[in-house]
C-alpha cells in the first residue's frame, strides 16, 4: 500500500461552551483522497469539530493543520475548506447558476470561464435547466445539490458536509448518498461527513470516527467498527447486538473461558484478564443461529426458552431467555425458516469470532 | 375553520371606523366645497375645485413650504437609513462573548438597542424641547441643519426597529456560508446581508418619509427664521379659523401619507406572496420527484 499522505490534522482539540464541553479533547489525522464520517448521536460535538475545522468556531485549546500548515486561527474565507451546511444555506435572494457561481464571482474570476465551470457543476449534479430557479423553487433534493456544487466549484482541498442528507425522505437519502460517493470518487476530494445515521456511515465511509461527549470512542474502518467494537457504546450504537453480561473463568494464549448463564464458552481476548473478572460480550443478532435440534456441536452454543417470535419478511426475530434471565435478540434468515413456537426450548450458537469482548462504558457520559 | 362573526361585530366594527374617519371625512368634504366662506359655518353647499385652484396659484406660498418638508425628509430619511440600519446590523450579528467584559459590553449593547426605539416613546414636546436647549447650547444656528439633525432622531427607530425584525428572522447560517465560500465579512455585508435587508429597508423608509412629512411638535422648536415646513406653514395659516384651501391642502397630505403607507404595505405583502407562491412550487416539484 503506497504511503497516504495526510491532509488535515487536529491536534488536541477541545472547545469548551460556558461550562459545557463540547469538544474534549480531538486528534485525528485525515488522508487524502479518503471518506472520513464523524458518526454519533445529537450533541456528541460532531457538529462543533466541522466548525472548527471550517474556522466558524475557535477551539479552545489545540490546533488544526491543513497541509502541514497551521490554520487554527486563518479566517474561514483564507481556508481551502468548504461546507455543505445541514439546512443548505442557500441564498435565497440569488438564482441557482448565482448561488453556485458565487466563491468564484467573489474571487474575481472571469465570466466565461465562471459560466463554464457553473456549466459543468449543473452537469454533475444533474441541475441543468434550473439555473433560473430560486431557492425557494426547489425540492429538497435540488437544494442540496445546488448546496454541493456550490461548494464542489471551488475544488476545495477537502469538503465538510454537516448531515447533509439529513432533511431528505429515505428514497432520496439512497439516492443521494450513492450520488455522493461517486462524486467524491471521481472527483477524489476529501470528504469529512457528519452523520448520526450508521447505516449512512457505514456503507459511505472509508473510515469512521464514533463520537460520544465530545471524544472519540473508536477511528476505524466501516468493516472494523461493526465486526471488533471496543466498547458497549460502539457495539450497541452500530447494528443491533447482544451484550451479554459475563464471568472469566479461564485464560489461555489469546483465549479466555467464560461463564454465562452457567454455559462454558470459549472467546478470544488478547487482553489480561483474571479469572473471576466480570466481562462484556457482544454479540450481533444477526450472526446467532437458532435450532430446536441440537445441532452438531459448535463451541459456542447455549440453551434457552424461546420467548418470542415473529415473521417480518426476510428475516425473523427472536428472544432468547437464558437460565440466569439475560435474554438474546437473534435474527435468522426466512429462508432456513423452522417452525419455532414461544415455550420451546431452543439451541442458540455462534462462531467463535462473532462473539467480541467490550469494555463497559455504558455508565460513562 | 372560520368563524362567523356576529351582526354586532359589524355594527362596532362601522362604529369604530366611523369614529375615526368621520373628521377626516369632514376635511375631504369641505375641501370640495363651493361655499366661499370659512368652514367655520358647516355649510356644505356644492362641488367646486376652487381651493385646490386657490392652493396651487403661486400666490397661497405653499410651494416654498413643500420644498422644505420634501428636503428635510428626503435628507433625514437618508441619514437615518444608514445610521438605522447599520446600527440594526451591528446589534443583531454582534458576536457572543463570553469573557467579563464582553458580557459587560453586550449588556451595554442590549440598553443601546432599547434606547435607540426610545425617541417614538418620548413624548415630541419634552423631545422638541430638549433638542432646542441642546442645539442652543451647542450654538447651532436654528435652520435646515437642526431640522434635519432632529428629524433624523425620531426617524431612525422606524428604520431600526424594521430592519431588526428582517435581520433576526434571517438564518445567521447564510452569513456563514458566505464566510465558508470566501466572502471577507465586508463583503458578507454587501452581498448577502444587505440586499436580504433591502425590503425592510425601503418600507422603513417609507415609514419614515411619511412622519418626518407630517411632523410638526418637533420641527416647531427647531424650526430656524428662514424656514417654514408645511405642517409649520398650516399652524400658522389656521390660526384665525380654517381658510379652505387647507382643507384642500390637508386632503391631499392624506392621499400622499396613504399612498406612501401602502406602498409600504404592499411591498411586503408582496414579499410574503412570493416566499408563499415559491413554497407551493416547491411543494409540487418534491411531489413530482416522488412520483
Amino acid at each position: 500500500m503506497p504511503e497516504k499522505k495526510v491532509l488535515l490534522s487536529l491536534r488536541g482539540l477541545h472547545k469548551t461552551f460556558d461550562t459545557q464541553e463540547a469538544v474534549a479533547g480531538i486528534d485525528l489525522e485525515v488522508y487524502e483522497g479518503e471518506f472520513i464520517t464523524l458518526l454519533g448521536p445529537s450533541g456528541c460535538g460532531k457538529t462543533t469539530t466541522l466548525r472548527i475545522i471550517a474556522g466558524l468556531e475557535m477551539p479552545s485549546s489545540g490546533s488544526v493543520f491543513l497541509d502541514g500548515k497551521d490554520i487554527t486561527r486563518l479566517a474561514p474565507e483564507k481556508r481551502e475548506v468548504n461546507t455543505v451546511f445541514q439546512n443548505y444555506a442557500l441564498f435565497p435572494h440569488m438564482n441557482v447558476y448565482k448561488n453556485i457561481a458565487y466563491g468564484l464571482t467573489l474571487r474575481g474570476v472571469d465570466k466565461n470561464i465562471i459560466k463554464q465551470k457553473v456549466d459543468e457543476m449543473l452537469d454533475l449534479t444533474q441541475l441543468k435547466g434550473y439555473e433560473k430557479r430560486m431557492p425557494s423553487q426547489l425540492s429538497g433534493g435540488q437544494r442540496q445539490r445546488v448546496a454541493i456544487a456550490r461548494s464542489l466549484i471551488l475544488s476545495p482541498k477537502l469538503l465538510l458536509l454537516d448531515e447533509p442528507l439529513g432533511a431528505l425522505d429515505l428514497q432520496l437519502r439512497r439516492q443521494m448518498q450513492q450520488e455522493l460517493k461517486q462524486m467524491q470518487r471521481t472527483l477524489g476530494i476529501t470528504f469529512i461527513y457528519i452523520t448520526h445515521d450508521q447505516e449512512e456511515a457505514i456503507t459511505m465511509s472509508d473510515r469512521i470516527a464514533l463520537m460520544r461527549a465530545g471524544r472519540f470512542v473508536q477511528l476505524d474502518t466501516p468493516r472494523g467498527l461493526y465486526e471488533q467494537p471496543r466498547t458497549a457504546f460502539a457495539a450497541s450504537f452500530i447494528g443491533e447486538t447482544n451484550l451479554l453480561t459475563a464471568t472469566a473463568q479461564a485464560a489461555k494464549d489469546d483465549e479466555v473461558l467464560l461463564d454465562i448463564a452457567g454455559f462454558t464458552l470459549p472467546c478470544t481476548c488478547t487482553d489480561w484478564v483474571t479469572p473471576g473478572e466480570k466481562l462484556l460480550l457482544s454479540l450481533r443478532a444477526e450472526r446467532l443461529h437458532l435450532s430446536k435440534t441440537p445441532v452438531p456441536v459448535p463451541c459456542c452454543r447455549v440453551t434457552g426458552e424461546l420467548v418470542h417470535t415473529q415473521y417480518a419478511g426476510g428475516e425473523r426475530l427472536s428472544v432468547v431467555s437464558l437460565p440466569d434471565g439475560q435474554t438474546l435478540r437473534v435474527r435468522t434468515s426466512t429462508e432456513t425458516d423452522q417452525d419455532l413456537a414461544p415455550g420451546a426450548t431452543v439451541y442458540c450458537w455462534w462462531n467463535q469470532e462473532s462473539g467480541v469482548l467490550v469494555r463497559d462504558d455504558r455508565e460513562e457520559a | 375553520m372560520k368563524k362567523k362573526n356576529s351582526p354586532w361585530a359589524n355594527v362596532y366594527l362601522a362604529l369604530i371606523l366611523i369614529l375615526l374617519y368621520l373628521p377626516i371625512l369632514v376635511v375631504v368634504l369641505f375641501s370640495f366645497n363651493s361655499n366661499p366662506g370659512r368652514t367655520a359655518n358647516f355649510q356644505f353647499e356644492g362641488f367646486s375645485l376652487q381651493w385646490y385652484e386657490a392652493l396651487f396659484n403661486p400666490a397661497s406660498g405653499y410651494g416654498g413650504p413643500l420644498m422644505t418638508s420634501v428636503t428635510i425628509a428626503v435628507w433625514s430619511v437618508l441619514l437615518s437609513a444608514i445610521l438605522g440600519t447599520l446600527g440594526a446590523i451591528g446589534l443583531v450579528r454582534r458576536p457572543v462573548k463570553k469573557s467579563i467584559l464582553g458580557r459587560a459590553g453586550n449588556a451595554a449593547l442590549s440598553l443601546g438597542e432599547q434606547v435607540a426605539v426610545l425617541p417614538i416613546m418620548i413624548p415630541e414636546l419634552i423631545l422638541g424641547i430638549a433638542l432646542m436647549a441642546l442645539f442652543t447650547l451647542m450654538k447651532l444656528p436654528f435652520g435646515m441643519i437642526t431640522l434635519v439633525l432632529s428629524h433624523v432622531v425620531f426617524c431612525v427607530p422606524y428604520i431600526f426597529i424594521t430592519v431588526r425584525g428582517r435581520l433576526s428572522s434571517l438564518d445567521p447560517g447564510l452569513e456563514e456560508a458566505a464566510r465558508d465560500l470566501g466572502a471577507t465579512p465586508l463583503k458578507v455585508l454587501t452581498t448577502i446581508t444587505l440586499p436580504l435587508a433591502m425590503p425592510a429597508v425601503v418600507s422603513g423608509c417609507l415609514l419614515a418619509f411619511a412622519m418626518s412629512m407630517d411632523d410638526f411638535v418637533i420641527s416647531f422648536f427647531v424650526n430656524g427664521p428662514q424656514t417654514n415646513t408645511l405642517p409649520l406653514k398650516i399652524y400658522s395659516s389656521v390660526k384665525v379659523g380654517v381658510p379652505p384651501h387647507v382643507n384642500a391642502l390637508c386632503t391631499l397630505m392624506l392621499a400622499a401619507v396613504f399612498m406612501i403607507v401602502g406602498l409600504s404595505q404592499l411591498w411586503q405583502a408582496r414579499t410574503q406572496k412570493r416566499l408563499k407562491r415559491d413554497e407551493k412550487q416547491a411543494a409540487r416539484a418534491r411531489a413530482m420527484s416522488a412520483n
